[in-house]
């Protein structure tokens, strides 16, 4: 079925493009740093917040520290990436967990775990990530925990509908004859069915943990100077943006470009493994 | 092809052909030219099993195959040629003189709408006629087909009804136009046997009563020989045999009827120690190989079979069979396991 | 048929319901089966014949413990199977097994051929080792006539009768003692239809297997089974030996399953008596009083309506009927 599913992958133009974009910014954010003779963090007091200078000696300008600002832009890809994909991972494993249990247990377990999903759901996001501010302090730590309370309830819901629908099909029950239940059941039949949509999902959640951490970052929560995420970058370029807006377009297309990107990729792949469901 | 009996047939299909365009762009065959008849009032059975294209060649009569199908032959109705024709006017013709049942009426009724307005709307569709008639006509039709208390029915929703009851609503619908030409896909295998037998004799009702011709698709054999006239069996998209009820029964002609009538367990009779049965499976309709796409499983093969495929000839009076194997079959009877 | 054995299975008064719940009404009981009671020797096949309500899938679900059951007693081995709890439970699943009637379905849609018939093995039998699981899963497959080729194909790469061979190899590499057999033909193709019907014959005579043959087909159960049990919206209307029922049946309702079944001779149907049964199975939710079969019975009185007639010895079959005396044999 998986050569199935990559045939279908590939057919869609928007999706090969949309991994193309991944795949030169990955690149990039990997290789710039490396080949440029400018490094992320060090001031150069002559060339303030210059504006870019294709030709020139720093591509896409300077920021207000004189730091080269693609170096720091692909920096910033860096972190949002991984802070993506690290926390989408650690909210698949904890909402596949708790999602595939709850709907499978059924009965009272599946009530009282899903009512705890409801009331986290319920929490403000931005009230919360002040009290753990205030609790914690800054740092990269309290980002991925923020995000991390937060990003795992979607996939534990959609998990455990499926889970739930999952219990019906005819295979589950030949398992529960042939001696299968409990934990075991979970992980041989229910999760391995359930990773189509939830590599959907993850797909889709990255950008949004990514946006997160930009919002964060935006109010100042997020991660700290020399350290530069997209959206910090996006923040930091929109106090200036008038009188320089390269500051503030430069990391904002990039972050715009990874969010459609991961998008249409999610979209591409639910599409794939579904190809009679909606266009 | 066989010679009408009497006037000019009512539906004539002439090398009818009906290919599926994959993904990968190779064009797969599910019908391949396929001739048949079918007179006024006349009920055709069309046996097979699934693959053999009995319900994609019903589909190619009015052209339900699907925007992936290729269709290629000719199709008559009356003497007017339907294949290949614009929508709207094969609009015109299904529901109106050739109507349709399929095999499971949950998906043949709007669950949304009571069943007076689908059966009204059948009439409002093709006929302009406005609603009290039509639903005086709805009345009458589901007095023909036995729904008891039509008036109250009318009212109800699909799935306030049970399924026997839903597929004679469904073939009520079918008649609201006084269609010449039913064609139906398995109308009882959704339904238990008890009922089966009672919309079965139903349709032998209607066939005697309004001279309502039949195209009758079937894998069951006894449903097959309870209501057909003449029987075309197919294998692999083609037609291997074709003759009337009685005589593809008493002297099967084609090596692929005679095993699919000895492999059905019997309610009398002696019981066999093993059922008969027929090596191998059905093929694959996009790896047929040259010659008699059942050459692989027939017990009569020759050399021949696998390289020329056999065309339909005369085997006796209205007995048609696309077989290389010219001795009369039952030779081998004992050693068909 | 091999010597008749002692006694396998005994279930008396077996009885399933289901609560349905409804938005904004009381939950309703739906009896799916009503006091059923049978018994199964070693080596024998009984078949189970009834239209949808009769309640026969359910027999099955609740002797399997996959549904409850609200009353009754099945005894097997000289325990009770309703009555089982944890491990005893557990180990009862390696002498009970079942196959489904969509084959595609009961496969996990992301488990090979080899994944799947080898799981049993992995739950009963942990201390095998891979390769020797997989060697036994290839024993089985060919037990079942299919090549090694089909060890690593997925559900999806299988014909209907593949994949039913594949449940088969699973169901049996155990060992178990009882089959149950949910419609196992019934969505196959009519040529493969006796090519699994024989495997399954075959391999009951190898494993010396006793089997439930669950069907709405009658002939299928007339080929594979020693014994009948008829049932009609959750209760049995007669229980015979196979010749007595196919020749001589007693109660009304099995009459009409045997002349509404379509024969596959034409001058056979039209000989036959029209004597079509009318009218339809009432709901489950709402049986008849009495006699569940009275309402559309051409033989009922009134005591039928006021009266469950018992299940009791007329001729050689039992029969639940108050007139079966008098009523000739079909």
């Amino acid at each position: 079925m998986s050569s199935q599913v990559l045939a279908r992958l590939r057919a869609q133009r928007l999706t090969r493009i949309a991994a193309a974009v991944l795949a030169a910014i990955v690149l990039a954010s990997l290789l710039v740093p490396w080949l440029s003779p400018y490094d992320s963090y060090t001031p150069d007091f002559a060339l303030l917040s210059h504006p870019p200078m294709l030709a020139g000696a720093h591509v896409l300008g300077t920021d207000p520290l004189g730091r080269d600002l693609l170096v720091r832009v692909m920096w910033g890809c860096r972190i949002s990436l991984a802070i993506g994909v690290v926390a989408t991972l650690m909210s698949v494993l904890i909402g596949v967990s708790w999602g595939a249990i709850a709907g499978y247990a059924g009965g009272t377990t599946d009530q009282l775990m899903m009512r705890v999903v409801d009331v986290l759901y319920s929490v403000p996001f931005v009230p919360f990530v002040i009290v753990l501010t205030v609790l914690f302090g800054r740092g990269l730590w309290l980002i991925f925990l923020a995000i991390g309370a937060v990003s795992w309830l979607d996939i534990a819901r959609i998990v455990r509908g499926q889970t739930l629908s999952l219990k019906q099909r005819e295979f589950i029950e030949a398992a529960r004859i042939a001696g299968v239940h409990g934990i075991g059941m979970i992980r041989r039949h229910i999760v391995p069915n359930l990773l189509g949509i939830v590599a959907v999902y993850a797909t889709l959640t990255i950008p949004a943990v990514i946006l997160f951490e930009a919002l964060l970052s935006f109010l100042g929560m997020g991660v700290q100077s020399p350290m530069a995420s997209l959206g910090s970058l996006v923040a930091d370029g929109a106090s200036d943006m008038q009188s320089h807006p390269h500051l503030l377009i430069v990391p904002a297309a990039f972050l715009t470009a990874i969010i459609y990107a991961f998008n249409y990729l999610g979209d591409g792949l639910r599409k794939a493994l579904d190809p009679r469901g909606q266009p | 092809m066989n010679s009408p009996s009497s006037a000019e047939p009512l539906l004539q299909l002439q090398d009818v052909s009906v290919a599926y365009r994959t993904a990968s762009g190779a064009a797969v065959p599910v019908v391949r030219g396929v001739n048949l008849q079918l007179a006024p009032g006349e009920i055709l059975g069309l046996a097979g099993e699934s693959g053999s294209g009995k319900t994609q060649l019903l589909l190619s009569i009015i052209g339900l195959n699907g925007q992936h199908a290729q269709l290629t032959g000719s199709v008559r109705y009356r003497g007017q040629e339907l294949l290949g024709r614009p929508i709207a006017e094969l609009n015109r013709v299904r529901g109106a003189r050739i109507a349709t049942v399929f095999q499971d009426p949950a998906t043949a009724l709007n669950p949304y709408l009571p069943i007076g307005r689908q059966l009204s709307e059948v009439l409002r569709f093709h006929g302009g006629v406005p609603g009290r008639l039509a639903r005086e006509r709805a009345c009458e039709l589901l007095e023909a087909v036995q729904v008891a208390d039509p008036h109250r029915r009318l009212q109800q929703y699909p799935h306030e009804l049970s399924g026997g009851m839903r597929q004679r609503v469904v073939i009520a619908m079918a008649l609201m136009a006084s269609p010449e030409i039913l064609l139906a896909d398995e109308p009882t295998t959704a339904l238990d046997v008890t009922v089966q037998s009672q919309i079965l004799r139903l349709l032998l009702q209607l066939r005697e009563r309004h001279g309502i011709a039949m195209v009758l698709v079937s894998h069951d054999m006894g449903v097959i020989a309870g209501l057909a006239d003449r029987v075309a069996v197919m294998y692999a998209g083609r037609i291997v045999e074709q003759a009337g009820i009685d005589a593809l029964f008493e002297q099967p002609q084609h090596p692929y009827s005679e095993a699919l009538q000895r492999c059905v367990p019997s309610l009398a009779g002696p019981l066999p120690q093993r059922l008969p049965s027929i090596p191998g499976a059905p093929p694959d309709p996009a790896a047929l190989a040259p010659g008699c796409a059942f050459a692989p499983r027939c017990a009569y093969r020759l050399a021949l079979c696998e390289q020329r495929l056999p065309e339909l000839r005369e085997a006796g009076p209205g007995h048609w069979k696309a077989c290389h194997y010219d001795q009369p079959l039952g030779r081998l009877r004992g050693e068909l396991t | 048929m091999s010597a008749v054995q002692p006694e396998l299975l005994r279930v008396t008064g077996l009885s399933v319901s289901y609560r349905l719940h409804e938005a904004g009404r009381r939950a309703a009981l739906l009896h799916a089966v009503r006091d059923v009671s049978f018994e199964l020797a070693g080596g024998q096949t009984l078949g189970i014949v009834g239209e949808s309500g009769s309640g026969k899938s359910s027999i099955a679900r609740a002797l399997l413990r996959l549904v409850p059951a609200s009353s009754g007693q099945a005894c097997f081995d000289g325990q009770d199977l309703l009555q089982l709890r944890g491990a005893p439970l557990q180990r009862m699943r390696r002498s009970l097994q079942l196959i489904f009637q969509d084959p595609l379905a009961s496969l996990d849609p992301r488990m090979s051929a080899e994944e799947t018939v080898s799981e049993p093995l992995r739950v009963f039998e942990p201390a095998l080792s891979a390769a020797e699981r997989s060697a036994r899963a290839r024993v089985m497959l060919e037990a079942v006539g299919l090549s090694e080729r089909y060890l690593p194909r997925l559900p999806h790469e299988l014909s209907g009768g593949q994949a039913q061979r594949i449940a088969i190899a699973r169901a049996l590499i155990l060992r178990p003692r009882l089959l149950f057999c949910d419609e196992p033909l019934s969505s196959l193709d009519v040529s493969i239809k006796s090519q699994i019907g024989n495997l399954l014959m075959q391999l009951q005579a190898q494993l010396g297997l006793s089997m439930v043959f669950i069907s709405h087909d009658l002939a299928a159960v007339r080929f594979a089974c020693s014994r009948v049990l008829v049932l009609y919206l959750g209760r049995v209307m007669e229980l015979a030996d196979r010749d007595a029922l196919f020749s001589a049946a007693r109660h009304p309702y099995t009459r009409a399953l045997l002349q509404s079944a379509p024969l596959p001779d034409p001058r056979l149907a039209r000989r036959r008596p029209a004597g079509t049964l009318g009218g339809e199975i009432p709901s489950p939710l709402a049986p008849p009083s009495g006699c569940v079969f009275r309402t559309r019975c051409a033989h009922a009185i009134d005591r039928c309506a006021a009266q469950i007639p018992a299940l009791r010895r007329v001729g050689g079959s039992l029969v639940a009927c108050h007139r079966a005396e008098e009523i000739a044999p079909y």
